[in-house]
């Protein structure tokens, strides 16, 4: 089932204008604050009418501005996680679990709730009301809501921005097992990259209001010339598979027969790993090194050169574990004579790539 | 009851009755009219909200003497009820009206807070899981208003049980049909020797305001421990 948007409004002192389609899987609107992606998600919703457009779910209409169509939020069926949880506060979290599935329609395809209260780890919570409840068990709480009302599509409004970066590490790895188990469509809004790295099957990418790339996390975190978040947050995205975990307390990584090393990782041996190396953390050389600590060094070829407004330039790169992104000054760019096609190695500190950057 | 002679037993089952019909009857209308106020943007809606607050303001029997123009015997709204059976004037169903009338200020008031103080996001919520909006008024907006609702009521009983200036002048003070408490205390005072039994009626007075607001303190506490978590 896929889910297409269509949309124009005027929002904020500048005009929505922006349609994708969202297969199975995730598909991450990435953007910073007011690129518009909560008012695409509110529209999907129901909550907000678009002054134009057209919004289907596997050939249900839900809007159609042209011909009139607007069905209304609860006659939509999607399981919306909103950034602040939403919790009915005076129902208990097992009321709040059920509270949609009691709406559901009698032929909808339901979710078991002993399979996500086990999922979500949320069984000993079932009793006791959401004041009581910590923020990362509020969000968990939200996602079981969304999941238990039989949902024909997943809505998810920045679910982890309201949560410290230990709550975002607890809840990043529900939606990935959400990605990997649940059959229906998730849309998925984040200005964070490292969620768009983990979780995105798909990428919108939105800069005032306007769609500037889609496609797989790896080909739109990889272009030099889409950073929805500017130069300080490009980073780049490798598929890999964990080859094996070493002794030493480091885990190698097989990226498309290249080796690399990260500190130890929690998967098994042989799971497939996304990583995503931030540009500002990868160096380039002309010549391999020698007698450097860095333990990833990767041959490639650059691709690209985009230079800033100011002193830095971002360098695209291919390699056989992926294309990388590596942010130099452009007084480097010009004393490397870094230019399409040139050989460079790249250099990447095992430490620097941080935790919450690599997921299943 | 020993101690309340028949007139004053009389004078406070009336002023029960009255209460209690004024503020049931009165409720659904004042719910709907403190939600109107609360979300609603509608053309007229500050002249709405002057006309509910209007009874608060006006002298007592201002309002008493336009209920008796309006629903009286020889009023349009009062001879229109009539056809269909509906009596206002001058009997206890008279008494209530006026009571609901001058109470439903206070009413809609502490209502209109307890729902502008519920946030629209949990409403929204309910939508997306697919309730429709009388399903999300009953199964949010009103469990989380149920604190102010009930306060308005109490409050609004309170003022029934207390109405005096609209209630004479629209009913009378016809002892077994409109002498309600505090009209019995005025006609007790009136009369040489009534002291007494018009003191006896101010304590049976005393005590309902008191039992009234010590009874929705306790049901708007449990409530608020209900929703607040733990």
């Amino acid at each position: 089932m896929t889910l297409e948007v269509r949309l124009r409004h005027g929002f904020g002192g500048f005009t929505l204008d922006a349609g994708f389609e969202a297969p199975p899987g995730v598909t991450v609107l990435f953007g910073r604050s007011g690129s518009g992606k909560t008012t695409i998600v509110n529209a999907v919703a129901g909550l907000l009418r678009p002054e134009a457009g057209r919004i289907a779910l596997g050939g249900r209409v839900l809007v159609d501005t042209e011909r009139g169509v607007w069905r209304p939020p609860h006659r939509r069926r999607l399981g919306t996680i909103f950034q602040e949880g939403r919790l009915f506060p005076h129902l208990t979290v097992r009321q709040n679990l059920r509270y949609g599935a009691w709406f559901a329609p009698r032929g909808a395809r339901r979710e078991d709730m002993g399979r996500v209260v086990e999922m979500l780890g949320i069984g000993p919570l079932l009793d006791r009301r959401p004041g009581a409840l910590s923020g990362g068990e509020k969000q968990r709480v939200a996602i079981g809501r969304a999941l238990l009302s039989a949902p024909a599509a997943i809505l998810a409004d920045e679910p982890l921005a309201a949560l410290d970066a230990a709550r975002k590490a607890e809840i990043l790895p529900y939606f990935e097992r959400l990605r990997d188990e649940v059959a229906v469509p998730i849309l998925y809004v984040s200005h964070a990259a490292s969620e768009v790295a983990r979780l995105a099957t798909t990428v919108v990418a939105l800069e005032a209001g306007r769609v500037v790339a889609t496609g797989t996390a790896a080909e739109v975190l990889g272009d030099p010339g889409v950073k929805p978040l500017g130069p300080r947050e490009a980073g780049a995205v490798l598929e890999t598979r964990i080859a094996a975990h070493h002794a030493d307390g480091l885990t190698e990584l097989d990226a498309g027969g290249a080796a690399l090393f990260l500190p130890r990782l929690a998967q098994e041996a042989g799971a497939a790993v996304r990583v995503r190396v931030a540009a500002h953390d990868v160096i380039l050389a002309r010549e391999a090194p020698r007698g450097l600590s860095a333990l990833n060094v990767l041959p490639g070829t650059v691709r690209e050169v985009r230079a800033g407004e100011g002193p830095g330039a971002l360098v695209a790169l291919d390699t056989d574990a992926g294309r990388l992104l590596a942010r130099v000054t452009r007084r480097s760019v010009a004393a490397l004579a870094l230019a399409p096609g040139v050989a460079v190695h790249a250099i990447v500190k095992t430490v620097s790539v941080a935790p919450g950057d690599v997921g299943g | 009851m020993d101690w309340l002679g028949a007139e004053e037993w009389q004078a406070v089952a009336l002023s029960l009755r009255v209460s209690l019909w004024a503020t049931a009857a009165s409720l659904p209308l004042g719910l709907f009219t403190a939600y109107a106020l609360a979300r609603w943007e509608f053309p007229g809606k500050q002249i709405v909200n002057g006309l509910v607050h209007l009874p608060l303001i006006l002298p007592p029997v201002v309002t008493g003497y336009l209920l008796l123009l309006t629903f009286g015997p020889q009023g349009p709204a009062g001879r229109l009820l009539a056809e269909v059976g509906v009596v206002f004037g001058f009997r206890w169903t008279g008494a209530a009206l006026a009571a609901a009338v001058m109470a439903f200020p206070l009413m809609v008031r502490a209502m209109r807070l307890s729902i502008e103080a519920v946030d629209p996001k949990l409403e929204a919520a309910g939508a997306t899981l697919g309730a429709s909006p009388p399903w999300v008024f009953a199964t949010v907006t009103l469990p989380l208003v149920a604190p102010g609702v009930l306060a308005g009521a109490v409050l609004a009983f309170a003022k029934a049980m207390g109405e005096f200036g609209a209630t004479i002048t629209f009913v009378s003070n016809i002892p077994g049909e409109t002498r309600t408490i505090p009209s019995a205390i005025y006609a007790f005072l009136q009369v040489p020797g009534g002291e007494g039994a018009a003191l006896r009626l101010v304590a049976v007075s005393v005590a309902v305001a008191m039992g009234a607001l010590l009874l929705s303190e306790w049901l708007a506490r449990r409530v608020a421990r209900r929703v607040g978590g733990a």
